[in-house]
């Protein structure tokens, strides 16, 4: 009952300094507007990287060769003992090992009978689409066969289909790639971007042998990455150490000698990037916290003005009977109301934000539950409390005598 | 209330009542030991040079001010050393206020000026709105009950505030300066409501410096140095018919 007089009293008194109201409201509206857009483009990229650890496989282990150590020289990357086709056999028979294929790259001109695309070019083996646990959509994926045999087949990713073919069916026509002609059997099913944000779809996959031997015109036995699937995200780290002992023993390294490979676990390297993410979007949400404090801080200031020019109000009030906490309620639901006004047109500007985000940047998914809104509710109800109890207080403290006086 | 008989406890009684101001380092004593009774349905006037200590004992009497010392019964009731809250409910049960300045709220219409201390009192928006509008119908304003003040004459606006002190019906209405914004014939007016008020029952204290007004008070009281002085009674002078004679006068100039 009194509740609502005084909501009725702080909405009328609100409407009577409309751009005073407006020009408050408004610091509250971005503090709230900013907070969520942080709080929900933080979760969608949360959710993204989880996504693209789902795309890209879980349990996978990259082998690259490692450094040389020669007398205290470190040699960079790859300078070391090279890695062999006989180590993706040997990995093979690690218990916790599902997969395990070698990886080998490079970037060809890819010519179709009328348009010609440049695209980096994977030699693989057959397991590679169930490492990577990547359906393909038409046609299929060679066989351990045709890698034997250095057959003049390939695989297209997505986009390559898109831009050689656009529409139509590939399964069975030509390409070259380089010199070389092949037959497409299959392509794959759209991936999206990887975590580091390039397009996996970009992309033309050869027999391991047949990219050796027929793309890049050389007969070595090493292989520049395997690739390792663990039998399970669970047995990731006993696959990991296998494959570190395996390789050890395989490279006759004494107990004394570092590693004279790399072994990455993709996962996380994600989750770096991850943490690298959600440091950027704590700080922001820091930045979006303090422009929330300095709207409270507004809602503060024009209330104190309030109470100064409604002195002698304030002092009618007192002297036909109103009590200190009826004076206190006023001015504290007068806050709140300003303070939450604020903060649903802020919940709904910082949705729109949100969404305008995903929509230009990369297409992050934003879900909006209705704890964002309570949330975007609730933190204003708190500013409005918060910075709202000084001024009512103040006003309710005053003095009748004084407060009838003042001019 | 009607005939009002003089029971054996007055309706407020002084007693060795004091008043100091502080100010820095400096005790200003505003009263210095004042008693005073006055009975129920009295009408009574204050007068005193400024600085003489009327204002303050009428903040005292109106509680909205604490005594120093001395006690303040009201019906009965100590009420000199009570908190906020408790002088605030007296103020809202007991007392009806009406200022020299109307102090009415500026863009708020005469009813819900009126309805305020009901507002206080916890009533219902439907009873509030009836007594409210029964209040302004005992002033004569009940056709103004939609005007804000800006839209109201001075004298109009003053019998709001005394429709508004009324509202309550409270035992005493307190009024300071009531006619000191107001021209002769709207004071005139302004005294013949209240004395019309008093004849139905309602203690009024009055305070001013005009004597003619201190005329239509059935007590006087004279207020110097924070002591009273003078305390008298004597036949008031009618308002009304005060309010005819000027009439009369205004015709014969025209």
């Amino acid at each position: 009952m009194m509740f609502l007089m005084a909501l009725r009293l702080a909405l009328r008194s609100l409407l009577r300094n409309r751009m005073r109201s407006a020009l408050t409201a408004l610091g509250v509206i971005i503090g709230v507007a900013a907070l969520l857009v942080t709080v929900v483009l933080g979760e969608g990229t949360r959710k993204m990287v989880a996504a693209q650890i789902a795309t890209m496989g879980s349990a996978i282990i990259m082998i690259v060769p490692g450094a040389s150590a020669q007398g205290g020289f470190m040699g960079g990357t790859g300078s070391g003992r090279p890695l062999q086709r006989d180590d993706v056999e040997a990995i093979l028979q690690a218990r916790a090992v599902r997969y395990v294929v070698p990886v080998d790259r490079t970037v060809a001109q890819v010519v179709s009978s009328n348009l010609n695309w440049q695209t980096p070019v994977l030699g693989t083996t057959t397991d590679y689409a169930a490492l990577r646990d990547w359906p393909v959509a038409r046609g299929r994926f060679f066989t351990a066969a045709e890698n034997e045999s250095a057959a003049k087949v390939c695989v297209l990713g997505h986009t390559v289909t898109q831009n050689l073919f656009g529409d139509s069916d590939p399964v069975g026509q030509q390409v070259r790639v380089k010199q070389m002609p092949c037959e497409i059997i299959g392509v794959l099913a759209p991936k999206g971007q990887s975590a580091m944000g390039s397009d996996q779809d970009d992309i033309l996959i050869l027999p391991s042998v047949t990219l050796r031997t027929r793309v890049l015109n050389q007969n070595r036995q090493y292989v520049s990455t395997i690739m390792v699937a663990a039998t399970s995200e669970d047995d990731l780290a006993q696959a990991e150490s296998e494959v570190v002992s395996i390789l050890r023993q395989r490279h006759k390294l004494t107990d004394d000698q570092e590693n004279d490979f790399t072994v990455r676990n993709l996962a996380e390297l994600v989750q770096t990037q991850q943490k690298i993410v959600e440091t950027q979007t704590g700080m922001l949400r820091n930045v979006a916290a303090v422009s929330l404090l300095v709207g409270g801080i507004g809602i503060m200031n024009i209330m104190l003005v309030s109470v100064t020019e409604r002195t002698r109000e304030i002092g009618i009030r007192l002297a036909i009977g109103a009590r200190e906490r009826d004076i206190l309620l006023q001015f504290l639901v007068e806050a709140v109301v300003l303070s939450v006004l604020g903060g649903l047109l802020g919940t709904g500007l910082g949705a729109l934000a949100a969404t305008l985000f995903s929509k230009l940047g990369g297409g992050m998914p934003v879900d909006f539950s209705p704890f964002w809104m309570v949330l975007g509710f609730g933190v204003s109800v708190a500013i409005g409390v918060l910075f709202g109890f000084y001024p009512a207080r103040k006003a309710a403290r005053l003095d009748p005598i004084d407060a009838l006086r003042y001019e | 209330m009607g005939d009002a008989v003089p029971s054996s406890e007055p309706l407020l009684r002084l007693s060795k009542i004091t008043k100091v101001y502080t100010r820095g380092d400096l005790a200003v004593p505003a009263l210095r030991g004042l008693d005073l009774q006055i009975d129920s349905g009295e009408f009574v006037a204050v007068m005193g040079p400024s600085g003489s200590g009327k204002s303050t004992l009428m903040n005292l009497i109106g509680c909205l001010d604490r005594p120093t010392s001395g006690s303040y019964f009201l019906q009965g009731r100590d009420v000199a050393q009570l908190d906020r809250d408790a002088l605030a409910q007296v103020r809202l049960r007991t007392l009806g206020f009406v200022f020299q300045g109307f102090n009415l709220l500026s863009r708020t219409t005469a009813l819900e000026n009126v309805e305020l201390p009901l507002l206080y009192a916890g009533m219902r928006s439907m009873e509030r709105a009836e007594r409210a509008r029964e209040s302004l119908a005992r002033v004569g304003l009940a056709e103004r009950a939609g005007h804000t003040p800006n839209q109201l004459s001075g004298g109009q606006q003053q019998r709001v505030a005394i429709a508004r002190a009324l509202v309550t019906k409270p035992m005493m209405l307190l009024a300071d300066e009531p006619t000191g914004n107001l021209d002769s014939r709207t004071s005139l007016e302004v005294m013949a409501l209240l004395q019309e008020l008093n004849a139905e029952g309602l203690t009024v204290l009055l305070v001013t410096h005009e004597p003619d007004i201190a005329a239509f008070a059935g007590r006087l009281l004279l207020v110097k140095d924070g002591r009273l002085r003078a305390d008298e009674r004597r036949p008031p002078h009618s308002a009304k018919q005060a309010l005819a004679e000027w009439r009369d006068t205004e015709e014969e100039d025209r």
